[in-house]
């Protein structure tokens, strides 16, 4: 069960600037067709990435089927994004797409969780420098790669590089490749004493339900 | 030391901290649902893990099932009933609690686990579900989660979490008569942003909020996610207390004492520090609508779509695009083809009682499109007891089984394209009801009132 470690990534970087891209918008519910985390990545975005509701006609003008963005693997994004509902779908999509980073100005909290869980790098930065970032891979976005290194914790895009603060848990995940519920299995013993204790001190919490009269 | 509420409900769950800088956090309680939950155990039983106290984890078939009477497995969205299947066959084999299909106590998940006393004051209870902060208003910690987490805390009993910083808004004076919980948290988002709460736990508080009964409390923190914050949170008081009172699962005779003596406990000492502090006039706010597509394109009933520059707001002009409106419309006498009343946001049986009092005696516009789907199986009764259904249906509404129905759209029922729909949901996001769908959000009396005139409306005018 464990992952892939993210530890630095080269590719290319699509922009999607707006604010508050859900996951809805990220992948669509119809999308989410069966009991299952794969075959997902040909729904991403799919309310604005194909022109005919639920069909697949590639939308000319769509960032990710612009030629010029073929093989991108990394996200420039605005505010806010993955808000909303708390599909993982929507990160298993983009996983499965090839996404390996989003760099956003910020995220919704249970979206940026999800990222880590499965491997996905997500990068605060201000919302200036990935404007610039955007304007400088638009000019050639197969040759203007950007690079996130979790290592050192910077963005390097040509000659510039900022620097970044991941969260030292989902740093610390990502540079193992890590499976949480593996690593949480160590302090099991912790667990079960705190289990324990817990019945006795809020004994109601664990009663039988008795059914309404 | 002074902690506030959420600094309380954290330390009581605290197993302890890891180097990583998370904490590891103790779960009493788990709810899933069939359309997150199913993927989660399937995933569990694929790595050949088990769930760690089933007793305390429970399942609710809500979000994929269909709402019109005599429903059964078969869903009219495509595959809905592979997950309903697979859900209900993956819960029995690891002992967990089902709200099924024909249960009298199925309905959707934030509305069940109170109605139950399943979620209680101070307890930690989570669900891959984003509006599980709704259960906040009882002064439980918590929150949304996604599939991996679920799974996580179905195997251990704990979660992984980094300590959010905590912030407390707090609502002063009296609402005006027709301005409900709904209004009120959708005037904060409005105000602050949907991205306002991010990074914190927000805590509910001040005379407005304790007025609230404990319905509109759950609708506040319900929109919490809307909000951005990690969680929403309120403290338990004897409404909260007589809410939960010999309800299924909550604690009876000396247990009940012993409870109750711990949640007193459960408040912000009175010199505690928050991170942030906001403040709002209750006495300001007006019925509240969205006129684009985020909960924080948000106006008083009165306003109109804001003056947006498309070079440097792309993002609200395409909103305003998508919705067809313009800059400067008003809001007020906006024509819709549609309205909803339903949802883990204002689907209780005070929610329907509001709008049942705006439709009594009238009919909603002709060729309007109206729904009513109630919270869950008991509010339905407890709405059809009060002769509420009738009123429903007199006027022109359906009146159906419970579930999340058009809430959301998932490949089955939905509004159209381009349909304007006045709704008591929590997300107005592109496409969110219906494909092209526009959505309009607002509160249960809101909705009422503007079925009825076809246009959007005030509802004072009918209270
Ligand atoms: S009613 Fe809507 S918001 Fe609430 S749980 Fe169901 S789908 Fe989610």
């Amino acid at each position: 069960m464990s992952l892939e470690p993210f530890k630095r990534w080269t590719g290319v970087a699509a922009p999607l600037l707006r604010p508050n891209i859900d996951t809805d918008a990220i992948i669509p519910s119809r999308e989410m067709k069966r009991v299952s985390k794969v075959g997902l990545s040909d729904g991403l975005f799919a309310g604005e990435r194909y022109i005919n509701e639920g069909g697949r006609l590639p939308a000319p003008d769509f960032v990710l089927n612009k030629p010029a963005y073929q093989g991108c693997s990394i996200i420039l994004a605005g505010s806010n994004f993955g808000c909303g509902s708390s599909r993982e779908h929507a990160v298993w999509a983009l996983k499965e797409y090839g996404i390996r980073c989003i760099v956003a100005e910020s995220f919704g909290a249970i979206f940026a969780n999800n990222c880590v869980r499965n491997g996905l790098l997500p990068v605060v930065l201000e919302l200036e420098p990935i404007r610039a970032i955007s304007k400088w891979v638009d000019a050639d976005p197969q040759a203007h790669q950007v690079t996130a290194d979790l290592e050192s914790q910077t963005v390097q895009w040509g000659a510039d590089s900022l620097a970044f603060d991941a969260e030292p848990g989902a740093r610390y995940m990502l540079l193992n490749g890590l499976d949480a519920i593996a690593l949480t299995q160590t302090r099991q013993e912790q667990i079960m004493r705190f289990h324990e204790r817990r019945k006795q001190s809020r004994p109601w919490l664990y009663g039988e339900p008795v059914p309404d009269s | 030391m002074t902690r506030t509420l959420f600094d309380k409900l954290w330390d009581e769950h605290l197993v302890e901290s890891q180097p990583d800088g998370t904490d590891l956090i103790y779960i009493d309680r788990i709810f899933l649902h069939e359309r997150t939950g199913s993927i989660a155990l399937a995933s569990l039983e694929a790595d050949g893990r088990d769930v760690f106290f089933p007793e305390q984890v429970f399942c609710c078939m809500d979000h994929i099932v269909d709402t019109f009477p005599g429903r059964t497995d078969k869903t009219t969205m495509p595959s809905g009933q592979d997950f309903i299947l697979a859900t209900r066959h993956a819960a029995h084999d690891a002992g967990i609690t089902v709200f099924d299909l024909g249960d009298p106590r199925q309905g959707i998940v934030h509305v069940v686990s109170p109605e139950q006393g399943i979620v209680q004051p101070g307890a930690t209870l989570v669900c891959p579900d984003s509006h599980t902060c709704t259960q906040g208003a009882f002064g439980a910690l918590a929150w949304g989660i996604g599939s991996s987490e679920a799974e996580h805390a179905l195997v251990t009993k704990t979660l992984r979490v980094r300590r959010p910083k905590t912030m407390r808004v707090t609502f002063k004076g009296s609402l005006s008569g027709g301005v409900s919980a709904k209004d009120m948290i959708l005037h904060l988002i409005g105000k602050f942003g949907a991205a306002g709460g991010s990074g914190y736990a927000v805590e509910f508080a001040g005379k407005t909020v304790s007025e609230l009964g404990m319905e509109g409390r759950m609708t506040m923190c319900n929109m919490a996610v809307e909000f951005s914050a990690f969680t929403g949170v309120i403290a338990p008081d004897e409404k909260a207390l007589a809410f939960l009172k010999d309800r299924p699962h909550a604690p009876k005779g000396e247990s009940w004492r012993e409870a109750c003596d711990y949640w007193e406990t459960l408040r912000s000492d009175s010199d505690a520090r928050f991170d942030r502090e906001l403040e709002i006039d209750a006495a300001v706010i007006e019925p509240s609508v969205t006129w684009g597509t985020s909960p924080e394109h948000c106006v008083p009933i009165s306003g109109s779509v804001p003056q947006i520059d498309a070079e440097t707001s792309p993002g609200l002009e395409r909103a305003r695009s998508y919705m067809d409106l313009d800059c400067g419309q008003p809001l007020l006498d906006l024509p819709i083809e549609a309205a909803f009343i339903g949802s883990c946001t204002n689907a209780r049986l005070s929610d329907l009682r509001v709008a049942a009092s705006v439709l009594k005696g009238r009919r909603v516009k002709n060729g309007m499109r109206a729904i009513c789907v109630p919270g869950s199986m008991q509010v339905r009764a407890a709405a059809e007891a009060e002769g509420l259904d009738q009123i429903f249906r007199q006027a022109g509404f359906e009146w159906r089984e419970s579930g999340c129905s058009m809430c959301f759209f998932a490949g089955g029922e939905h509004f159209d394209a381009q349909q304007r729909v006045i709704s008591t949901t929590n997300r107005n996001f592109e496409s969110r009801q219906g494909p092209g769908t526009r959505t309009h959000l607002a509160s249960p009396a809101t909705v009422a009132a503007s079925a009825v005139t076809g246009r959007i409306t005030d509802p004072r005018e009918f209270l």
